[in-house]
C-alpha cells in the first residue's frame, strides 16, 4: 500500500552517502508535491550489491517548481516544473514549502 | 558531497555538442554483454551503475560513455568470480599479440 | 582498476607488412577494446555466456532506431483508442506494434499538449528508452545535458532550435526503473495525411523533448 498519493507534499531525504542510490542531490532536502504513482519495484540499494533488492519500494513521480529548486539560477518562467522518480523510503511527509522556496 | 556521476544542476556553460560517434564493435559488444549477463541475472543495472560510480572522479571525466561501462563490467566480472583478473590480463595480451 | 581502464591511444603502431592468416590488415584493437573481447571470450570458453546470444541483443539494439518510436506516436496520432492504452499501458500497446521491452526497465509516456511541454533526460547515468529509440545520441549522454537540462531546460532547447514559448515546461529526470518515452503533438496541417506519411514527422529529438514533430512539407 502506498503511503503517498498524488498530491502530498513530500520532503526528500538528505542523506549523503557514497554508496550507490538513485536520489539526485540536488533535490535532497527539499519538499515537492506527489504527482503519479510510478509503481513498485526492487530497491536499487540492495541490486547494486547483489541482494535481491526484495522487499519492492513504491516509487513516486515527484514535482518540483523550478524556481523553488533552484532560485535566481533557473531561467524559465514561473510554472515550469521538475519531475524526479523517487523512492518511498526517501520521502517523509511534508507541509507546504515556505519562503525559503523549499529548502530543507 | 555528492558524486561525480550526480551531475544534475552542477554549474556547466559548455554548449551541448550534438555531434555523433559512430559506435565501435567493441562499443556494441559491451552494451550486449551487460545485456546477455542481465538476462542471465548474473548482473543487474545498479550493480553496472554502482561500478561506474566507483571509478575514481579524475577518471571517469576522461573516460568515454562504454569505457566506463567496459570497466564496471570488468569490476562486476572479478568480483563475482566468472572470469579473474589475470585471466582478462593474459587474455588481451593475447589479442594484442594477434591484432595488434 | 586504474591499471585496467587505460584507453589504448598508445596502442603500437608495429604492423609488419605481412597479412595475418585470415585477418584484415588494417584491424587494430584499443586495450580496451582488447579487454571487451577478452571478457567475451573468457565468458564464452566457461560457458557463461554463448557469443550468439551477444550477438543475437546487438542485432536487437541495431534494428531498433527512432523509426521504431515514430511508429508508436503516428498510430497515437491517428488512434485515439490507442493513443490510450499508450498512456495507461505503454509496455501493452508497444508489444501491440511489434515492439517487446527488453531488460528490467519499464516505459512511461509524456505526452506533450498545448499547455505542457516535457523534457527527459537522466542526470546520474543517461537511462534512454532503447528497447523502442535504439542507443541514445552521444549528447544526451553528455556531462554538459546531464547537468543542464534540469536547470536551464530553455536554454538546452534553445541550442536545439527549439522555443516552447509560454509553454509550460516539465523536466522529467529518469532516475530510476522508468524509462520515458515522450509523445509530440502532431503538427498542424497533417490532418489529411495517412499514418505512413506521418511517421516521416516524428523527430528522435521530438521523442526526447528537445525538439518538436516536423511540420509538412507544403
Amino acid at each position: 500500500m502506498a503511503r503517498f498519493q498524488p498530491g502530498d507534499l513530500v520532503r526528500v531525504g538528505d542523506a549523503q552517502m557514497d554508496a550507490h542510490h538513485r536520489t539526485p542531490a540536488y533535490i535532497k532536502g527539499r519538499v515537492g508535491r506527489v504527482h503519479a504513482l510510478s509503481g513498485q519495484y526492487p530497491n536499487p540499494e540492495t541490486l547494486a550489491y547483489g541482494a535481491d533488492g526484495e522487499p519492492e519500494r513504491d516509487l513516486y513521480l515527484v514535482e518540483f517548481d523550478m524556481r523553488g529548486l533552484w532560485g535566481e539560477r533557473a531561467t524559465g518562467p514561473s510554472g515550469d516544473r521538475l519531475l524526479v522518480d523517487v523512492y518511498e523510503h526517501w520521502l517523509e511527509p511534508a507541509d507546504a514549502p515556505g519562503s525559503d522556496g523549499g529548502r530543507a | 558531497m555528492s558524486g561525480v556521476h550526480d551531475m544534475g544542476g552542477r554549474p556547466n556553460d559548455d554548449p551541448i555538442d550534438q555531434s555523433q560517434h559512430i559506435l565501435s564493435d567493441w562499443e556494441r559488444h559491451t552494451h550486449a554483454m551487460v545485456g546477455v549477463l542481465r538476462e542471465k541475472r548474473l548482473i543487474t543495472t545498479d550493480e553496472l551503475r554502482r561500478g561506474i560510480e566507483s571509478i575514481a572522479p579524475q577518471e571517469y571525466e576522461r573516460l568515454s560513455y562504454y569505457e566506463r561501462w567496459s570497466a564496471s563490467l570488468e569490476t562486476l566480472l572479478v568480483e563475482k568470480g566468472l572470469v579473474t583478473q589475470e585471466e582478462i590480463d593474459a587474455r588481451a595480451e593475447v589479442l594484442r599479440e594477434k591484432w595488434g | 582498476m586504474s591499471t585496467h581502464t587505460h584507453q589504448g591511444h598508445d596502442h603500437g603502431h608495429d604492423h609488419d607488412g605481412h597479412e595475418h592468416e585470415g585477418m584484415l590488415e588494417d584491424v587494430e584493437l584499443s586495450e580496451r577494446a582488447r579487454r571487451v573481447l577478452a571478457m567475451e571470450e573468457l565468458l564464452a570458453e566457461k560457458g557463461v555466456v554463448d557469443r550468439t546470444e551477444v550477438q543475437r541483443l546487438i542485432d536487437f539494439q541495431e534494428a531498433r532506431s527512432p523509426v521504431d518510436g515514430a511508429r508508436v506516436v503516428a498510430r497515437a496520432w491517428t488512434d485515439p483508442d490507442y493513443k490510450g492504452r499508450l498512456l495507461s499501458d505503454p509496455e501493452g500497446a508497444l508489444l501491440e506494434l511489434g515492439y517487446p521491452l527488453v531488460g528490467s526497465a519499464k516505459l512511461a509516456v509524456l505526452e506533450n499538449t498545448d499547455a505542457v511541454h516535457h523534457l527527459v533526460v537522466c542526470t546520474l547515468c543517461s537511462c534512454y528508452p532503447t528497447s523502442l529509440l535504439g542507443l541514445p545520441p552521444d549528447w544526451y549522454k553528455s556531462f554538459a545535458y546531464r547537468s543542464r537540462a534540469v536547470v536551464d531546460p530553455r536554454g538546452v532547447m534553445r541550442e536545439f532550435g527549439l522555443d516552447v514559448g509560454d509553454t509550460e515546461v516539465r523536466v522529467v529526470d529518469s532516475t530510476a526503473d522508468l524509462r520515458y518515452l515522450v509523445l509530440p503533438q502532431r503538427p498542424a496541417g497533417t490532418e489529411g495525411m495517412t499514418e505512413e506519411e506521418l511517421v516521416a514527422l516524428v523527430t528522435r529529438d521530438s521523442m526526447i523533448g528537445v525538439g518538436v514533430a516536423l511540420a509538412p512539407v507544403a
